[in-house]
């Protein structure tokens, strides 16, 4: 039995993952639910709530929640009135035995992330700050709500790879909103008995055959997949696990993980007038497959196939298109010491004890903070005697107690390389692209730079790197280029234009960079043909400009173009003709303007 | 983390272990980061290790850990102790410490105890984390991401082995020796130049590829779940064999003698990979040196050298960021062309 509920698999699988989820949150850790916020995240985020017990909390945490909220800390008011130190209990803490809900999580910085991933993994929570050092056990399990739009907006792969279920929301409708079939008393029936339901040896490694066959790295996803199917045993009343318990969880928890497709022919094979496949009809349910035919199969091939018919048709089809979707870059990119931290502007992200020189922005509540305990001892130096009941004349603050305001800058750059790899000098023009990519990021903590790549020929313009500041991620990413083929430029500056656009959402100052000779001789809608070609590509500078980004466009051509330099002039481009750039040349061309140039927004 | 996962039960990792049983070993090689995959056990490890490691002697009521077998390190409070005469000792654990990502200032170097401020008025030092360290590890996860005011200060602290606090009349000094040992993944962001320089050895840590292992680490990591105090029961011996030859690894350090032909073969390596600084050469001889006293051997080899060469150099060659091949490429083609395959 597989509690599906309406006939839309999307919402059924959604429900079955609250279920599971429910069962024993912390052993599983939770779920990233893909949507825009609206009644079925609403609607599932209820569906959770119902099926845990009732005194299990569930804690929200805001995107800008503080670290010492989120791990708690000092109490400022309560300390100064018992005249002792009084510790406040975080929102991990409170969620002892429930879940933690964390909105906005694609944009979560990384470094809370790690909090919450250290958490998560010791069961406890570790204090070290105003000082206290703590350590609350909590076992919670995470809901991440995802609001992410384009591929590159995602949680934090480091939270990612600790929640079972990755669900996407987005394509439920109303009329699927069901409620569970699951009762919060099975949930709770079914927790009793989880950690004793037995997983045979062919039962594990049949989930980790098909975790490799779908090109998953990580051992967490196999692990996680075989808690789910522990948990589905443990709901079906079963005390161990069966193939429709390994089929459901492959079909939860490693489907949408999936970075390749097994059996694929080789990417190397591939034409470069690839179109992506029709998206597939949404997969049968597999439970109802035909029993006799599954009796002779591996169990291997039977989990496989339940995992692949369950991969989201959308990311099949960029899998077909062989893009890698786990190359994208995370939120808050690079590390925090990377980062120059501004004095004054931008987020607050935490305070240090510091002077007030130049323009630095003291931190009153801090600093009060941390003048509260020497409070007595000033006194006592001062010869001053405090009667009972008294309230002393004025709080005495020193210089040690100055804590200064620590700010993220919102001008980090990301510099957006869209690089012309059609023709026959498409080979050599992505080598230099590719070195100056990679110089760009070999002295990243230098400059507080990100780095995309887009390549575009044939008819389409394809993201080969998100914005990283990650070298490692960087070299994978540009290992193999292909090149060859027509220049759909019109595509190529929208695609340009949507990533800055993204980049700009995150708070951060997009510099794009084309490298092109600027003939475009495919249209916007993928036909060939010149004239209409260029007329598109025009039209896409035009639009590009009212965007007001800042970009350079790199001429390419042996000799200057009339045509690269006109479109340069419509994007509000800086023109720079480099016949013979190199890696090297290119890359300090880059530096020089993207660092003069104003941006325009 | 009443049962940490036994160092002996982690499957595979061998490159990773056998740096921290050598960091253990020689905590003069200056620590370990260990960088790569998610999901690889980076944590799991060292943790294991604080399970792993002999018990070691302290001053009993030090706030430091003093070892009483060294007097000249003694801090303050022990040094009054000891002239008069009143020296306790007994055994602990080695202490392995948690800096978690939200740690304060105040919290590292150590800070006015708010207790005793607060009700009595009084001004005492409350020592941190860089105090509990001292003898044993420092841990740092995800420690690119830590923030640059602590890593400075860590550096600080790391090169001169004392911990320095002045505040409004409150001046301490205490020693502060500890092995830093450092995890993370390199999609996060790079780790910068002057800390990963500061690390002795560097680990680069993958998923496994293959089945049997994959399985086998999942297996293992249910079995303990289920019931964790059985399978700590079940890997006890293991782990005690582990714990005896790093017992008399560390006696026989001191005997391992270094030949100059292996000095010659360590100066050779480093000059054909053009590492930066003597730090290399120095780091390269210890682990050796640790390694032959961990396998028993009498005098440093090119076996010793060989092993820990590509832990001891991979972090210290000259980015190249047009040379594709990793680091670790480099220093396997060095060691062919001067060892022979």
């Amino acid at each position: 039995m597989s509690e599906r509920s309406a006939e839309d698999p999307i919402w059924g699988d959604a429900l079955l993952a609250a279920a599971l989820f429910a069962v024993a949150p912390a052993q599983l850790g939770g779920a990233a639910i893909r949507s825009l916020a609206g009644p079925g995240r609403d609607a599932w985020l209820e569906a959770l709530r119902a099926l845990l017990p009732d005194e299990a909390p569930m804690r929200r945490v805001p995107l800008h929640a503080s670290e010492s909220r989120i791990l708690g800390g000092l109490d400022l008011t309560a300390t100064l009135r018992a005249g002792r130190p009084v510790a406040e209990r975080g929102i991990l803490a409170a969620a002892d035995g429930g879940v933690v809900v964390l909105a906005m999580a694609e944009r979560m910085e990384l470094n809370k992330a790690a909090h919450l991933v250290a958490a998560l993994d010791a069961g406890e929570v570790v204090l070290e700050r105003d000082g206290l050092a703590l350590r609350t056990p909590s076992r919670f399990g995470v809901v991440a709500l995802d609001e992410g739009l384009s591929q590159e907006e995602r949680p934090p792969a480091a939270l990612m790879d600790r929640l079972a279920f990755h669900i996407d929301l987005s394509g439920a409708t109303l009329r699927d909103l069901e409620p569970s079939v699951v009762t919060a008393e099975e949930v709770t029936a079914a927790a009793a008995r989880f950690s004793a339901v037995a997983l045979s040896d062919e039962a594990l490694q049949a989930l980790c055959t098909t975790a490799m066959a779908l090109g998953i790295g990580s051992l967490r996803a196999p692990m996680l997949a075989a808690r789910a199917a522990k948990a589905h045993a443990a709901l079906c009343g079963e005390d161990s696990v069966g193939e429709v318990d390994l089929q459901t969880a492959a079909r939860l928890v490693l489907a949408p993980r999936a970075t390749m497709i097994p059996q694929m022919e080789d990417p190397e094979d591939e034409s470069t007038e690839e179109q992506p496949p029709e998206p597939q009809e949404p997969p049968e349910e597999t439970e109802q497959k035909d029993e006799s035919e599954a009796k002779d199969k591996p169990l291997d091939d039977v989990i496989l196939e339940a995992a692949q018919a369950a991969i989201p048709p959308g990311l099949l089809a960029m899998l077909k298109m062989g893009l890698d979707r786990h190359n994208r870059g995370s939120s808050a990119g690079g590390k925090a010491g990377a980062q120059k931290q501004s004095k004054t502007r931008g987020r607050p992200i935490g305070t240090r004890q510091g002077d007030l020189r130049d323009g630095m922005r003291l931190n009153v509540v801090e600093t009060l903070r941390a003048a509260a305990p020497w409070q007595p001892i000033r006194r006592t130096a001062r010869g001053e005697v405090l009667e009972p009941g008294k309230r002393p004349a004025r709080v005495e603050v020193r210089r040690d107690d100055f804590r200064i305001s620590r700010h993220k800058e919102r001008s980090e750059t990301a510099t957006i390389f869209v690089v012309d790899a059609s023709g026959s000098a498409a080979l050599h023009r992505l080598a230099e692209a590719k070195g100056a990519v990679e110089l760009l990021l070999a002295d990243c903590y230098v400059r507080r730079d990100q780095v995309a790549l887009i390549a575009f020929r044939g008819r389409e313009a394809e993201l080969l790197l998100p914005p990283t500041r990650s070298l490692t991620r960087a070299k994978r990413s540009l290992a193999g280029l292909p090149g060859g083929g027509g220049t759909p430029l019109a595509t190529a500056i929208d695609a340009a234009a949507a990533l800055a656009d993204s980049v700009k959402r995150k708070g951060q100052t997009p510099s794009i960079v084309f490298l092109t000779d600027g003939r475009a001789n495919i249209a916007r809608d993928g036909e060939p043909g010149r004239s209409q070609a260029e007329e598109d590509a025009l039209a896409s500078a035009r639009a590009f400009r009212l965007a007001g980004f800042r970009a350079v466009l790199v001429d390419t051509s042996p000799r200057p173009q009339p045509k690269a330099e006109k479109l340069a002039g419509e994007m509000a481009a800086i023109y720079l003709p480099l016949p013979y750039a190199d890696a090297e040349g290119l890359s300090q061309a880059v530096r020089a303007v993207s660092s003069n140039v104003p941006a325009a927004a | 983390m009443a049962m940490p996962f036994p160092f002996s039960a982690i499957v595979g990792q061998d490159e990773m272990k056998t740096a921290l049983l050598l960091a253990a070993i020689d905590p003069s090689i200056g620590g370990v980061l260990v960088f790569g995959d998610r999901g690889t056990g980076k944590s799991t490890a060292v943790r294991a290790l604080a399970a792993l490691l002999p018990k070691m002697r302290v001053v009993v009521g030090c706030p430091y850990g003093c070892d009483p077998a060294n007097p000249g390190a003694f801090c303050d409070s022990c040094k009054e102790k000891a002239a008069e005469g009143d020296l306790k000792t007994r055994q602990v654990p080695v202490p392995v410490i948690d800096l978690p990502l939200g740690a304060t200032e105040d919290r590292v170097v150590g800070a006015l105890d708010l207790e005793l401020a607060l009700t009595k008025g009084e001004k005492a030092f409350e020592p941190g984390l860089l105090a509990r360290a001292h003898r044993g590890f420092l841990y740092i996860d995800e420690v690119n991401l830590l923030e640059d005011h602590l890593v400075d200060l860590l550096l600080d602290v790391a090169a001169s082995g004392e911990n320095v606090v002045e505040r409004e009349g409150l001046s301490v000094r205490h020693p502060a020796r500890f092995v830093l040992v450092g995890s993370g993944n390199p999609e996060e962001g790079e780790l910068r130049p002057q800390l990963l320089d500061r690390f002795g050895l560097s680990v680069e840590v993958k998923t496994p590829t293959d089945l049997p292992t994959r399985i086998d680490v999942i297996r293992r990591r249910d079995t303990y779940e289920h019931d964790p105090a059985a399978f700590v029961e079940h890997w006890k011996r293991r782990d005690g064999k582990l714990r005896s030859r790093l017992t008399a690894a560390h006696k026989r350090l001191g005997d391992v003698s270094v030949p100059d032909k292996a000095l010659e073969r360590a100066a050779e390596l480093c000059m054909a990979l053009g590492t930066d600084g003597l730090r290399g050469e120095l780091t390269l001889m210890r682990a050796a040196r640790a390694l032959a006293a961990f396998e028993g051997d009498a005098e440093v080899g090119d076996k010793h050298l060989r092993q820990v060469a590509p832990p001891a150099l991979r972090h210290r060659l000259r980015r190249n960021p047009l040379d594709d091949s990793g680091s670790s490429v480099r220093v396997g083609r060095a060691l062919e062309e001067l060892f022979g395959a």
